[in-house]
């Protein structure tokens, strides 16, 4: 048990500390007004056999979570699962077992904070039901191989949004350099969202082999508004996060404007001057090299450090 | 697995034990309110903090080594926060020289590193002293008197029924698995990475199933044992005099913890 936990400590759960106590606030309204509508949504259409249902379905993303597989290098692969509950479940529901899932974890494991627990549900739980789901459900009535690609992406993209809206947050309340850690959280999400899109894909195949039926449940639980929601937010993610590596001066400045940051952060010297290699200049090229130097710093530091967790978990 | 898998200090006798855990919960809280809002390089109130910390485990006779060592579990996310040290604006401390580039080390990034570091460490040894020493159940019921919805807390509760029975198939699983497969010489295992996850798949798949299905079977049960959308309890969870006494002064260490760390630093 001791290295799902490693591992999920290792996922988006942010721990206390981390963030502002203006910006983990401002996540506990939004979180608690996601929360909200979906205790309405989701009482209205299961009535008393809410509890039971979305108390077991929370236990389950749980326990599959503990599910992996080897990748490479005695790393492995896991699910975290949002998508996959958003599909099954529909949006509310899901977003009501990952809410508790998030909470369990925090108060049973210590794996993502308290007083954070907003932005961690805001994370790993709205904005994955917002892109997860409203990515499916465009495909949710079609069949083979167009399904199977939109689930997958609905599973990749949710974890990128969900790893891009970290990012900001922990620029947000100082705690990080965007520069350098939206490159970076978007290069180690992109793999950990192929594991999480390869286990979705799979696992929907499953169900759709075995109990085809029990699919309807999550397709009628979110109507069509979810696809334009989760659409607008996948756009702005993608538009938004290349800006935001490439080019965060835009995205301080609207920040400055908005008064986020009081005094330009403008240091001396950087890692990697305005996260470009020396010598290349400001190419695209440049970007995406000083991103995949990034990405490979952050792997090999991570992947130490892990390891010597897990010793000392063990 | 059993469902104290974890909790090997949650059944002592000592007065933090024996506290009402709606006082556990709030003094946990506001404990970790105060150290996110202690300002940078506040040295001396994080040190008293810990001191803090160290002196309610000793008094509710959980070894200080058990909670240091699964506080590590925040170290990774150290990887988040090191970017503050080259970045923020600052005295110069140690400049190395990469090809035609420095990389700048500033005092005022290295204090907000460590600062950072410390309060996350701080905030995880008091949550986990909180489920060390407080039941579960008593926690949500804490939760439910300080307002959270009802229909919150029976999921949470019900997801923690439901946890381990429903680990212990995700363990059946991957022990099948397990017994099903064989290692090649260079202690690679079989097939291609798109079969392994799709096996993986296959059986988040079957878990689902199976979860699926208990749920419904719970859902009669409890139907027929006359449920009827509220989950029940005979416990008065009263407050009494010493749970007052108690949390009045934990408070007050919190509130001396931020004048300290405000004046002196």
């Amino acid at each position: 048990m001791n290295t799902p936990i490693v591992a999920a400590a290792f996922q988006l759960h942010i721990p206390d500390g981390f963030l502002k106590l203006t910006i983990a606030g401002i996540a506990w309204v939004l979180a608690a007004l996601a929360i909200i509508l979906a205790v309405r949504y989701a009482r209205d259409r299961f009535e008393e056999r809410l509890v039971p249902l979305a108390g077991v379905m929370a236990a389950f993303i749980f326990a599959g979570q503990m599910i992996n597989f080897p990748v490479a290098g005695g790393t492995s692969g896991h699910l975290i699962g949002a998508t996959l509950a958003v599909a099954l479940l529909g949006p509310w529901l899901g977003l009501l077992v990952m809410t508790s899932v998030i909470g369990l974890q925090a108060l049973l494991f210590q794996d993502g904070g308290l007083v954070v627990m907003g932005a961690n549900i805001l994370v790993m739980g709205v904005v994955p039901a917002l892109v997860g789901f409203g990515i499916y459900r465009l495909v949710a009535g079609r069949q083979g191989a167009v399904r199977l690609v939109g689930v997958g992406a609905a599973a990749w993209l949710s974890i990128m949004a969900a790893a891009f809206v970290t990012a900001l947050l922990l620029w947000l309340s100082e705690t990080s350099s965007l520069r350098i850690v939206m490159p970076a959280m978007l290069g180690v999400h992109a793999l950990i969202g192929l594991g999480e899109a390869l286990i979705t894909v799979a696992a929907l195949g499953f169900i759709t082999r075995t109990r085809p039926d029990l699919l309807r449940e999550g397709v009628a639980g979110g109507g069509r508004g979810w696809v334009v929601g989760g659409l607008a937010l996948t756009l702005l993610v993608v538009f938004l996060a290349p800006l935001a590596s490439a080019a965060p001066d835009g995205l301080e400045r609207v920040a400055t404007n908005l008064g986020f940051i009081e005094a330009a952060e403008t240091a001396p010297f950087t890692l990697l001057p305005d996260y470009t290699i020396p010598g290349l200049g400001a190419s695209p090229l440049s970007t995406i090299l000083a991103g995949l130097v990034g990405v490979a710093l952050v792997a090999v530091v991570a992947g130490v450090v892990v390891r010597a967790v897990r010793r000392q978990t063990t | 697995m059993h469902i104290n898998t974890f909790d090997h200090y949650l059944h002592g006798h000592s007065p933090v034990h024996r506290l009402d855990a709606r006082v556990k919960v709030v003094v946990a809280l506001l404990f970790i309110v105060s150290n996110v809002l202690l300002p940078d390089g506040a040295w001396l109130a994080f040190a008293l903090g810990w001191l803090f910390l160290m002196g309610l485990s000793r008094l509710a006779g959980v070894p200080s080594s058990f909670l240091l060592k699964r506080g590590f579990i925040v170290l990774p996310f150290a990887l988040a926060a090191i970017t503050v040290v080259f970045t923020l604006p600052g005295q110069p401390l140690l400049v190395l020289r990469v090809g035609s580039t420095d990389i700048v080390v500033s005092d005022a990034g290295l204090i907000r590193f460590v600062s950072i570091m410390i309060r996350s460490w701080l905030s995880v040894l008091m949550a986990i002293l909180l489920t060390t020493t407080t039941q579960f159940p008593d926690v949500m019921h804490a939760l439910r008197h300080l307002r959270v919805p009802a229909v919150i807390i029976a999921i949470v509760s019900f997801m923690y029924r439901y946890l381990f029975v429903l680990a212990d198939e995700a363990l059946r699983l991957l022990r099948a698995r397990e017994a099903r497969s064989a290692q090649g010489p260079a202690g690679t295992g079989g097939g291609s990475l798109r079969w392994r996850a799709r096996v993986a798949g296959n059986m988040v798949g079957q878990l689902f199933l199976r979860s699926f299905e208990r749920s419904d079977r719970v859902y009669n049960a409890m139907l027929a044992r006359g449920y009827a959308g509220q989950l029940l309890t005979l416990n008065p969870h009263a407050m009494r005099r010493q749970d007052w006494l108690h949390g009045a002064l934990a408070l007050l260490a919190i509130v001396a913890l931020q004048v300290v760390g405000r004046v002196v630093g």
